[in-house]
């Protein structure tokens, strides 16, 4: 479980994110949405303290912070309690696929080197990279080095997985291959913090839809209450027809 | 040319080669290698803002990268004497070399250490590495990757420069080139023969790059993926 109570972050005096509610039960799929510049992005990193908050509480399991007195001991341990998944891959380029895996595992979560293997091959599997586990990212497509990159989080066994755009940066063609494992992820019951534009997607496999916007939280739900009877004009507006040809699809 | 020339040319190569061999070669690998490792500390000192030391390694590279080597050597071997310090004539060779290598490949690598994407310590330090492991293992690999040609200009710049040593006593190859020319008056030939002997030693290096490059180049062919 993890949850983010009043989350305020402001980049040079402009306030970004204007006290953020945002609750993840275990197991649960969470998707944010809103319109560009909203602060999904910021909001998710603000999580694993790649940004640093300014005010707010971040509850992870057990565990609770207080952003304003958190210490470089509690980032490290937030950090390897989440996984993320970005947006440009960020794979380590002088790394292979399967060293990209192994790495942080060895040196952050101590594993031994067999046993590190043993994981990573058993993840590359898992989303159909075995036979690309020596290559290195720049050898990879966009859409192999993105599973790559899932393959990474996955082998951490975070208590969540963050999710910025994952397949935004994708050719269309391997949009599809990625979110099909994430599905799979979903179904798996990984908890997962998913932002994404991928609308069709985000009712198929979220538990949640919050959709943020001005950096607040303007509406969350099930997928149905958000995305096909949206009450905020701001979500009916972001939203556009999309509510109206969902009556089609689903 | 005549055989007499001939003759000392053959003759002043292996009293030239030799103190090649036991001092240029070894004091180039030495300050070379020392060099490069103060050269990350500083660099990485600098990039992470270290306060207080960050703040002196700049002054030491600024010091070092102003003032002529030269005068450094001069320093270090006939001016720190005064005030006690009596450094063998090796020892302040390498001193000077290698702090000089230090200053200057700093340099180098801290531009090529914040050219490496912040998206890659991001990857690093949000899978749980320390900021520290993601510099050791993931920036500081890369940047070296990409400022190696840089590294081996200093480099061989460095196997020139050990000349200098002879103004400290040093009998390296070019004091025993002015040795020779001493008793043969045969100026010319021999210093285009050991200026010839230094090409080869950064010839060597040249092809050394090459292979370091190729080495460290991780196979960016694009093929085969899909
Ligand atoms: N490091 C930064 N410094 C200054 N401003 C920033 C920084 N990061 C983000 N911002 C600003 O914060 C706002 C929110 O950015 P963010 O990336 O979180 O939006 P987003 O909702 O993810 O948008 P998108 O859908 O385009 O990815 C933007 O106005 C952006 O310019
Ligand atoms: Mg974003």
């Amino acid at each position: 479980m993890i949850k983010l109570q009043g989350l305020y972050k402001s980049f040079g005096g402009k306030t970004i994110l204007n006290g953020i509610d945002l609750e993840v039960s275990k197991g649960e799929t969470v998707a944010v949405i809103g319109p560009s510049g909203a602060g999904k992005s910021t909001a998710l990193r603000c999580i694993n303290l790649l940004e640093k908050p300014d005010k707010g509480r971040l509850t992870i399991g057990e565990d609770s912070y207080d952003f304003e007195k958190i210490t470089p001991k509690d980032i490290l341990k937030i950090r390897q309690s989440t996984a993320m998944v970005f947006q440009n891959f960020s794979l380590y380029e002088n790394k292979t696929a399967l060293q990209n895996i192994t790495l942080p595992l060895i040196k952050a979560k101590k594993y031994s080197k067999e046993k590190a293997i043993e994981s990573a091959l058993e993840n590359l599997k898992a989303v159909g990279l075995l036979d690309r586990k020596d290559y290195y990212p720049s050898q990879l497509s966009g859409g192999q080095q993105q599973r790559v990159g899932i393959a990474r989080a996955l082998a951490l066994k975070p208590e969540v997985i963050l999710f910025d755009e994952p397949t935004s940066a994708l050719d269309p063609e391997k949009v599809k291959d990625v979110l099909e494992i994430i599905k799979r992820i979903s179904r798996e019951r990984i908890t997962s913090v998913i932002v994404t534009h991928e609308l069709e997607f985000a009712m198929d496999v979220a538990d949640k839809v919050v959709f943020l916007a001005d950096g607040l939280v303007v509406e969350e739900g099930s997928p149905r209450e958000v995305l096909k009877n949206p009450k905020d004009p701001r979500t009916l507006r972001f939203l556009g027809h999309f509510a109206d040809k969902l009556e089609y699809v689903i | 040319m005549s055989s007499r020339l001939l003759d000392i040319v053959i003759k002043s190569l292996p009293k030239i080669l030799i103190p090649g061999l036991k001092y240029t070669i070894p004091l180039t690998l030495v300050s070379f290698a020392l060099g490069l490792l103060i050269a990350i500390i500083v660099a990485v000192t600098r990039v992470m803002k270290i306060k207080v030391l960050s703040w002196f390694f700049r002054f030491y590279v600024w010091v070092f990268r102003g003032t002529p080597m030269l005068v450094q050597l001069f320093i270090i071997f006939y001016g720190l004497p005064k005030i006690g310090l009596n450094i063998p004539r090796i020892p302040s060779a390498i001193i000077a070399f290698s702090l000089n290598v230090g200053a200057y490949a700093s340099e180098t690598i801290r531009g090529s250490v914040l050219a490496v994407s912040k998206s890659q310590t991001e990857g690093a330090i949000a899978c749980g590495l320390t900021l520290w492991q993601s510099i050791v293992y993931i920036v500081l690999p890369q940047a070296i990757k990409n400022c190696v040609p840089a590294l081996f200009n200093t480099f061989i710049s460095l196997v020139k420069d050990t000349s200098l040593a002879a103004n400290i006593t040093i009998e390296e190859m070019f004091m025993a080139t002015q040795r020779i020319v001493a008793v043969t008056y045969e100026p010319l030939v021999l210093y285009i023969e050991v200026a010839f002997i230094y090409l080869l030693f950064s010839t060597a290096l040249s092809y050394l790059q090459k292979f370091a490059e190729g080495r460290l180049t991780y196979r960016t062919r694009k093929a085969d993926a899909q």
